[in-house]
């Protein structure tokens, strides 16, 4: 066991592979609880891989290795004891892309219930209607339950995979850009959103936009070719970063 | 001013490839029916589908040809049953589950299968299985519908296989990282969110499948024993109408009511064929 005052999330001496490529090297990162996290850098830098590891999505991809752990409540989850099921259930994600299954908007959301072998409809349509309004999407959709989700707007299809992520009551939420593909307005209320949902969970968001890093977040990462350059306050980050690199990306004087 | 004569000469030899093969297919369209619907000249239609008997050399001819359709149906079902739980576990396998070294194997080892030609696989079937078959259920002959429907589900099998599993990778990988990051198990995302997805192109290889199973000639007619009466089950030697315009067209006299009526069910098999082939074309445009 491993305690840290106050650390929901902690990853230690994490180095990772895909093959024989290294593409994260010996990263510690100590995540508060209720707090927003931005992790930035370039492309290709390792931003992915780092949250994927947060819920032991890398999983899915062939040939890949973790050395190191990550905590969660003190509790390693990359402990191959630990079934990658339950840990997803703790450790929500919301990927670039929205990608609502092919059904409908109620059944988008109720799948991550079903799956948990929840039974009650009470208690599923009960959870549905709770998810959708704390993804503020409630009022856009609530006559339409029934229509297929496809049809949504990208930034309305966004917040119902975050409705359908907190359906199955997580802890911490994983957003990888989850606003890459979205327009300003959509992206302003996924914004809006995750600064409620602060106070019930734990955030960690990846993103290329520096000013919706320092809006959201309240701590921040650079990651540089698979390194943590520099981690601390984003106020501080912004206005005093430590590292010269650090500083050249966020100026946007990096390549 | 050479190379656009060279386009333009081209150009119109592929139009004429493409009007030739219309051409041909009209042409035997028009032949078959010609020559199938003269049977009617010498039954009437509800006789030709729903008679019970098939004597179409005794005198008078009897043309009926139920059991011929009842032999193809009992047949095919049979062979439906047997490969597409298997097919489809088997696109899904190989799609999903199995790791790169066994996926390639297996993958492999499907399309050999699909090369074998169908006589191969009838007369292997024939030395092993109509004795297997004749054994476990105690019959006189091993020669049944079951024999033909096992042979039959081989020769399904890879067309089931193949077009299932590109309907399978079809599906958005986003779908099952989606499926996976709210907690499923692999089961539960192959089951609830992969297979729906795919469910046209599934549906698709189903009948594609059933469509090489209706057509299918020579096995059938080496492992059913051809006995062309009504069948009570699959445990009996039966006909199908593929088997019977094979085995008589040799021996039908040209212009006889035996020699229309062959046709004529050539006829039922072209429009059971095609709606196979138009319902699982609908299911695979679905799917796009
Ligand atoms: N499935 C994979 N197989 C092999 N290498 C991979 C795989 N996924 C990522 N990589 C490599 O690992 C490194 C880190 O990739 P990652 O996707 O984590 O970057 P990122 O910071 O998220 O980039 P982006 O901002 O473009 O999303 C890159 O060099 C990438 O090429
Ligand atoms: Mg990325």
């Amino acid at each position: 066991m491993h305690e840290k005052m106050n650390a929901k999330m902690e990853a230690r001496e994490i180095n990772f592979y895909y093959g024989a490529v290294r593409a994260l090297k010996n990263i510690n990162m100590s995540i508060t609880g209720n707090t927003v996290t931005a992790i930035i850098g370039p492309s290709g830098c390792g931003k992915s891989t780092f949250i994927r590891l947060l819920n032991r999505m890398h999983e899915l991809v062939a040939g890949s290795r973790v050395e190191g752990h990550v905590y969660l409540d003190g509790k390693d989850i990359l402990d191959p004891t630990i079934d990658a099921v339950d840990v997803r259930r703790s450790v929500g994600m919301v990927f670039q892309k929205p990608n609502p299954f092919p059904k409908t908007i109620f059944e988008n959301i109720s799948y991550g219930l079903t799956v948990n072998n929840v039974r009650d409809k009470d208690y599923i349509e009960a959870k549905v209607v709770e998810s959708l309004k704390k993804a503020a999407l409630w009022d856009e959709v609530k006559d339409r339950l029934k229509d297929n989700a496809l049809r949504l707007s990208g930034g309305q299809q966004q917040r119902l995979c975050i409705a359908r992520c907190l359906a199955v009551g997580p802890e911490v939420l994983l957003f990888d850009e989850p606003c890459a593909s979205l327009d300003p307005i959509s992206t302003g209320k996924i914004e809006e959103l995750m600064l409620e949902l602060k106070k019930n969970y734990t955030i960690v968001i990846v993103t290329h936009n520096m000013q919706q890093a320092a809006r959201v977040s309240d701590t921040t990462g650079f990651f540089l070719m698979g390194e943590l350059i520099e981690f601390g306050k984003t106020q501080d980050i912004f206005t005093a970063p430590k590292n010269k690199q650090t500083e050249a990306y966020i100026t946007g004087r990096f390549g | 001013m050479l190379r656009k004569f060279k386009e333009f000469v081209i150009e119109k030899l592929i139009l004429l490839c493409g009007i030739a093969s219309v051409i041909f297919v009209a042409l035997i369209f028009v032949f078959l029916l010609k020559e199938g619907l003269s049977v009617f000249k010498f039954v009437r239609i509800g006789e030709f589908l729903a008679g019970r008997s098939w004597y179409p050399i005794s005198e008078p001819a009897q043309l009926g040809i139920l059991p011929l359709i009842l032999g193809s149906l009992w047949v095919t079902f049979g062979a439906a049953v047997i490969s597409v739980p298997i097919g489809l576990g088997c696109a899904v396998y190989i799609a999903e589950i199995a790791p790169g070294r066994t996926k390639e194997v297996l993958k492999g080892g499907i399309e050999l299968l699909a090369a074998i030609p169908s006589v191969v696989l009838g007369f292997i079937g024939m030395v092993t299985l109509v004795p297997l078959v004749k054994n476990v259920f105690h019959l006189s002959t091993g020669l049944t519908g079951l024999s033909g429907s096992i042979i039959l589900a081989f020769m399904a099998m890879p067309t089931i296989v193949s077009i299932a599993e590109d309907a399978l990778y079809a599906v958005p990988k986003s779908y099952k990282e989606g499926a996976f990051a709210l907690g499923a198990t692999h089961w539960q995302t192959i089951w609830r969110v992969l297979l729906p997805a795919a469910s046209s192109g599934i549906v698709a290889a189903v009948m594609l499948g059933i469509g090489r199973v209706i057509g299918e000639t020579m096995a059938v007619m080496m492992i059913t024993g051809n006995s062309a009466v009504i069948p009570r089950g699959l445990l009996e030697p039966l006909r199908t109408l593929t088997a019977t315009i094979a085995a008589e067209m040799g021996e039908a006299v040209v212009g006889s009511e035996h020699y229309f009526a062959l046709f004529a069910i050539g006829i039922i098999l072209f429009i059971i064929s095609f709606a196979i082939n138009v319902t699982a074309d609908l299911f695979l445009h679905k799917h796009k």
